[in-house]
């Protein structure tokens, strides 16, 4: 019996975990909502400057590095598209095999791990040791409402950062193609540019984007409630900390190949 | 004219976390004009009290009024209005680290008011000069020592002229002096600003010089509120024992120890 109930157990108490974070996290996605919609008229006005100052942190600061990866990730693309459809004699299709797969599938996919690993780890870390602290008491005590303090402004940025940044990818990689590609093909990088313009759809930088703002709400609302939920001091912050990349790094390669299923089907 | 309205009016609160209660059918009462100290070791559920008495936590059971408002029924307006009231100095000061500590002693006037930030500056830096602390406002956080750090924290509860202050262990962590600093800083508050003050500690020195009334709390229970002179000379066992640094001896009821020790989920 015992040998039965134990693993019962602890299935139920680890499902009955998640389901209570997934809850949490909505639960903190709908009162950001809520203070960005009416937070003015409750006397809880979301400011500008502090999403300003997250969209720098989120976005700004994180171009040197997105550009970096966007550019070696397309570079690697153009290397093995060329050297697996050679196989074919079928090169010229490098173009357009490049051009869908970043723009549907790498930019966003690459832009939304490297902001987890930057920006929802120092969301948790911030707002977990925040909470050990005392400082999230602090600022509800003072009439502040953490959630609107710190939860909405990383939010309004994250959901224009994390786009902005992947048309900067998808951009970096394609050029990192070209640079590639195009001696390989025979042509000059600007006559590859212009004929991946040609061959891409609106569609297919839509699908990249959408996906992004999804992987925007994924990041920031695992890595706060991460940080809101940390105990037992510095040690803790170093966990949630951890826990908020893997976590969010898990969530968006799957809610990725779930999306990109029901799109293309 | 009546008696004034008292300002804390807790009636028969329980609290719980998880499956262990802390508090016990808690009544507490504050008027307006007065130093209380609640005082109380250890896991008395004194930190617990001040977390409810700041709207922190809902009670479980029995309610919490701060200037007449219910706090666990109060609405987010409500609620909001009453925190304006109210300034609380935490244990650790709880400064924020990503803001100067000028910027932080501002935080309240910015989010709450529309006065302009020549004026925003003057009233912090006021607020800094009151608590001795004139000229640090753009050293962040970490470069102040304890008692700064305190006193940063002070300023910022006062910036708003709170009719209410909360102070959570004035003295924890910082040297005799320092601590007596920070209990004449108290006394000159009540004094020059006419402030209702409630501290939370365990020092015993510190309770007897700043407090008017004292309250009692053990193992979740108020023992006793009553004026200095009178807890002095209490002739209850576990005041005593907490005046004159006694260990207490905790009953063993054999009964219960024996299912602490087998039970799997105790």
């Amino acid at each position: 019996m015992n040998a039965l109930a134990r693993p019962l157990h602890a299935l139920g108490r680890t499902t009955l975990g998640a389901v209570a974070g997934v809850g949490y996290a909505a639960m903190l996605l709908l009162e950001s909502l809520y203070y960005l919609v009416a937070g003015r008229r409750v006397g809880q006005r979301v400011r500008l400057a502090a999403i300003a100052q997250q969209m720098r942190e989120i976005g700004v600061d994180a171009l040197p590095i997105v550009a970096l990866l966007g550019f070696t990730v397309g570079l690697m693309l153009g290397i093995q598209f060329i050297a697996s459809l050679a196989e074919f004699g079928a090169q010229s299709q490098v173009v357009v095999a490049v051009a869908k797969s970043v723009t549907r599938e790498f930019g966003a996919l690459i832009t939304a791990i490297l902001v987890a690993g930057r920006s929802g780890s120092a969301l948790a870390a911030r707002i977990g040791s925040m909470s050990v602290s005392q400082e999230v008491d602090a600022l509800a005590v003072i009439g502040i409402e953490p959630v609107r303090y710190l939860v909405a402004p990383a939010l309004v940025a994250m959901l224009v950062m994390l786009p902005v940044l992947t048309i900067f990818a998808n951009a970096v990689a394609i050029v990192g193609a070209a640079l590639y590609s195009a001696p390989a093909l025979n042509v000059t990088p600007s006559a590859y540019l212009l004929q991946t313009l040609s061959l891409l759809s609106p569609g297919d930088v839509w699908q990249g984007l959408s996906k992004s703002v999804v992987f925007a709400v994924l990041i920031t609302l695992i890595g706060v409630s991460t940080g809101f939920s940390v105990s037992g001091g510095a040690e803790g912050v170093g966990r949630a900390t951890t826990r908020a990349v893997v976590l969010s790094i898990c969530w968006i390669i799957v809610v990725d190949m779930v999306f990109s299923w029901f799109i293309n089907r | 004219m009546d008696a004034p309205a008292p300002l804390i009016e807790v009636t028969r609160l329980d609290a719980w976390y998880g499956r262990r209660q802390v508090l016990f059918g808690v009544d507490f009462t504050v008027r307006p004009g007065e130093i209380r100290v609640i005082m109380g070791g250890s896991g008395s559920g004194k930190s617990t009290l001040l977390r409810h008495l700041l709207g922190l936590q809902r009670p479980a059971a029995g309610s919490v009024r701060l200037f007449g408002v219910d706090l666990g029924r109060a609405s987010e307006r409500e609620l909001l209005g009453v925190r304006r009231r109210i300034g609380v100095s935490f244990q650790g000061g709880a400064l924020l680290t990503s803001l100067s500590v000028g910027d932080n002693v501002a935080l309240p006037l910015r989010e709450h008011t529309d006065l302009d930030e020549a004026t925003i500056r003057i009233m912090s830096r006021l607020k800094l000069e009151v608590v001795n602390l004139g000229g640090f406002q753009d050293l962040m956080p970490s470069q102040l020592s304890g008692g700064m750090v305190k006193r940063a924290a002070l300023a910022r509860a006062l910036v708003m002229d709170p009719r209410l202050l909360f102070f959570d262990e004035p003295s924890a962590g910082l040297d005799p002096v320092v601590s007596a600093e920070l209990d004449e800083l108290i006394l000159r508050l009540r004094d020059a600003l006419r402030m209702t003050i409630v501290v939370v500690t365990h020092e015993l020195e510190s309770a007897f010089k700043i407090a008017d009334t004292i309250t009692v709390l053990d193992q979740g229970r108020v023992l006793l509120t009553d004026s200095v002179a009178a807890v002095r000379a209490a002739d209850n066992e576990r005041i005593q024992d907490l005046l004159n640094r006694r260990p207490r001896e905790v009953p063993v009821d054999a009964e219960a120890y024996l299912r602490r020790l087998t039970e799997e989920r105790a």
